[in-house]
């Protein structure tokens, strides 16, 4: 179903080949095929790769030719102060978000479930703000609307409050950009109610003639037979999150303000790489990132065994 | 678990949830009339209403984009009690270039990306699903593990490589990428749907001495329809609102994009005009609400079945 249950897969044997007869020329169609592929795979991706290995342990700049310089670039990264706070940002902003938007997630596709009229509609609505989400107009829009004198404070004042400006305020700055994440909860909700349908029907008819209360089929059915599918939306989402910088750049205005409350980590390794063109630093930080993506992932994948059930 | 996905020995975890879906019919609740009735329209309320608010900030803004500046932040209602079009024809001039010019730029980078991944990831989920080679569960691993590679990790050498080639502020960094499919994602995609199409048509085909580039072209793409046009709304969607990239790569006004433009509204123009600002981003919303309302079925299909955002 996914590049997870993909990945779980590809170490189990294969099949019988096929008659080779019929594939008699294909390494030659291979090289073809793939071709294209393979080149990027080597200059765009495992090329970069290696010369960001390479440059974490340098002080390039782009102006003057790397100077080895050891580890100096890694153990800077664990006395700035200013990277240490992006890791609690972008932490705090995964592991808030993240499961509040499953959690909104799977809420509606349990509503939205089992003929209801109109679901397509609703489904559309739901899921227009998560194609919506990523762009910078509706960061902008997002700056607006949590501003001073924006659209919460408007509705606000209707009931007597005088709220913040939220976007300047360093306590409620990242909430926004939270709030901007779990308002994308549409992907993962059609992911849901894709996998709510494949439960059989007859395991609840099964279980309501034996008498199941509803919440007890809702524990004993739906719950482990979704949790394949939570756990792949947790993995997707946990990596997608890590890796915001848009929406943070953009409602900053680049800063990662007010006082470094929305500097996310992808947002200072940018300034480090692209403004002050310390890139072999930021060259350490992205193999911080990726160690930290792939080391979350990993642990996802080995607390599963725990929780996770497959019916194959 | 479809049956062609069991010919082809596919894992056992990739079975086609949309047509699962088919085969379950809806439950027939039958309570008393009245009192289903009355819960139904509660919930429908309820889900409107949610609806509603989710929806409400972009409503505003489309309603926003229509009155003038100076009315903007009195009225959080949405209907305008004072309707202009002064806030189309000055956002449209407010920057360097009108903004006809950033729509451009954007669009020939997502028609450079459209051909890339359509050709490059097609060809390579040719191979995967369907040639012996050697080494081909190797290859296929490494691709999927690119798939989660974060970007950031070789962002800066790209950058220092794109620019020894005199590439920094041409399109050719947000293009050439995509020719040599190193979207990995839509490779996967389409390997999944050429899975389910039966072996036995290209095999009969390979025995009439047919080759493989025939087909692939004349067989596997006229067949993949459904998943060639997932790929393409996709990736319209994600280029168009890719900001990181086109940030670094595009530095100069000319060659900006339409949500680097956008960014720099903030910088160009004072904060009193949100009006043109607002008119711009929906104008810039435009087109995926468009691909959104036309390919709809291709886009749900496309999650529910790989998981993409």
């Amino acid at each position: 179903m996914s590049v997870v249950s993909e990945l779980r897969s590809v170490r189990r044997p294969k099949g019988k080949r096929r008659p080779s007869a019929l594939h008699k020329g294909d390494g030659k169609a291979a090289i073809f095929f793939l071709g294209p592929w393979f080149l990027g795979l080597i200059l765009i991706t495992a090329g970069p790769m290696a010369a960001s290995a390479y440059l974490s342990f340098t002080d390039y700049s782009l102006l003057e030719a790397p100077n080895w310089i050891g580890l100096d670039n890694y153990t800077r990264m664990f006395e700035d102060p200013r990277l240490i706070n992006s890791l609690k940002v972008t932490f705090m902003y995964v592991l808030i978000s993240v499961p509040l938007q499953l959690a909104a997630a799977l809420a509606l596709a349990l509503v939205l479930d089992r003929g209801l009229r109109g679901l397509a509609i609703y489904r559309s609505v739901y899921y227009l703000p998560s194609l919506l989400g990523g762009s910078v107009a509706i960061a902008l829009l997002w700056r607006q609307v949590f501003g001073a004198d924006g659209l919460v404070n408007a509705v606000l004042a209707w009931f007597g409050i005088e709220g913040e400006g939220w976007v300047s305020h360093p306590d409620y700055a990242l909430g926004t950009l939270m709030i901007l994440n779990i308002w994308t909860f549409g992907a993962p909700m059609i992911i849901f109610l894709a996998g709510l349908r494949q439960i059989p029907q007859m395991y609840y008819e099964a279980a309501s003639i034996d008498g199941a209360s509803k919440w007890r089929q809702f524990t004993s059915i739906t719950i482990p037979l979704l949790t394949p599918i939570i756990f792949f939306n947790l993995v997707l989402q946990l990596i997608n999150a890590f890796q915001t910088f848009t929406q943070a750049y953009v409602v900053s205005g680049g800063t990662g303000g007010p006082a470094d409350s929305t500097m996310f980590y992808t947002l200072y390794l940018y300034q480090k790489g692209f403004a002050s063109l310390d890139m072999g630093y930021a060259s350490a930080m992205a193999w911080l990132l990726l160690a930290i993506v792939a080391g979350m992932t990993a642990v996802n994948f080995l607390v599963s065994k725990y929780w996770v059930f497959y019916n194959d | 678990m479809t049956e062609s996905s069991v010919r082809d020995k596919a894992p056992a975890t990739t079975p086609d949830i949309v047509a699962m879906a088919e085969r379950y019919p809806e439950p027939q609740e039958k309570p008393t009339y009245w009192r289903s009735r009355t819960r139904s329209l509660l919930k429908h309320a309820g889900l409107i209403a949610f609806g509603l608010v989710m929806l409400y900030p972009l409503l505003w803004m489309i309603a926003s984009s229509f009155k003038p500046d100076a009315i903007i932040f009195r009225e959080p209602g949405l209907w305008p009690t004072d309707v202009t079009l002064e806030n189309y024809t000055e956002g449209w001039n407010a920057l360097l270039h009108p903004f006809s010019h950033y729509l451009l730029n954007s669009a020939i980078i997502v028609a450079g990306s459209l051909v890339g991944n359509l050709v490059a990831c097609s060809m390579a989920a040719y191979a995967f699903a369907r040639l012996e080679f050697r080494g081909r569960g190797l290859w296929f691993a490494i691709m999927l593990m690119s798939i989660m590679l974060p970007i950031h990790v070789i962002i800066v050498p790209q950058y220092i490589l794109f620019s020894e080639l005199n590439w920094i502020n041409t399109f050719l960094p947000l293009i050439v990428p995509k020719l040599l499919a190193t979207d990995a994602f839509f490779i996967f995609l389409m390997v999944q749907f050429f899975r389910g199409i039966p072996r036995e048509l290209d095999e009969a085909a390979r025995l009439d001495g047919c080759g493989h580039f025939r087909i692939y072209f004349r067989i596997m793409l006229p067949l993949s329809l459904p998943a060639l046009a997932t790929t393409a709304i996709f990736t319209f969607i994600w280029t168009w609102n890719d900001f990181f990239s086109q940030l670094i790569f595009l530095t100069r006004p000319d060659m900006y994009t339409v949500p680097v433009a956008l960014r720099t509204f903030i910088d160009a123009t004072s904060e009193s005009s949100w009006g043109s600002l607002f008119a711009m981003s929906i104008v810039s919303l435009i087109p995926i609400f468009l691909v959104f309302l036309f390919g709809q079925k291709y886009l749900v299909k496309g999650i529910a079945t790989t998981g993409i955002k």
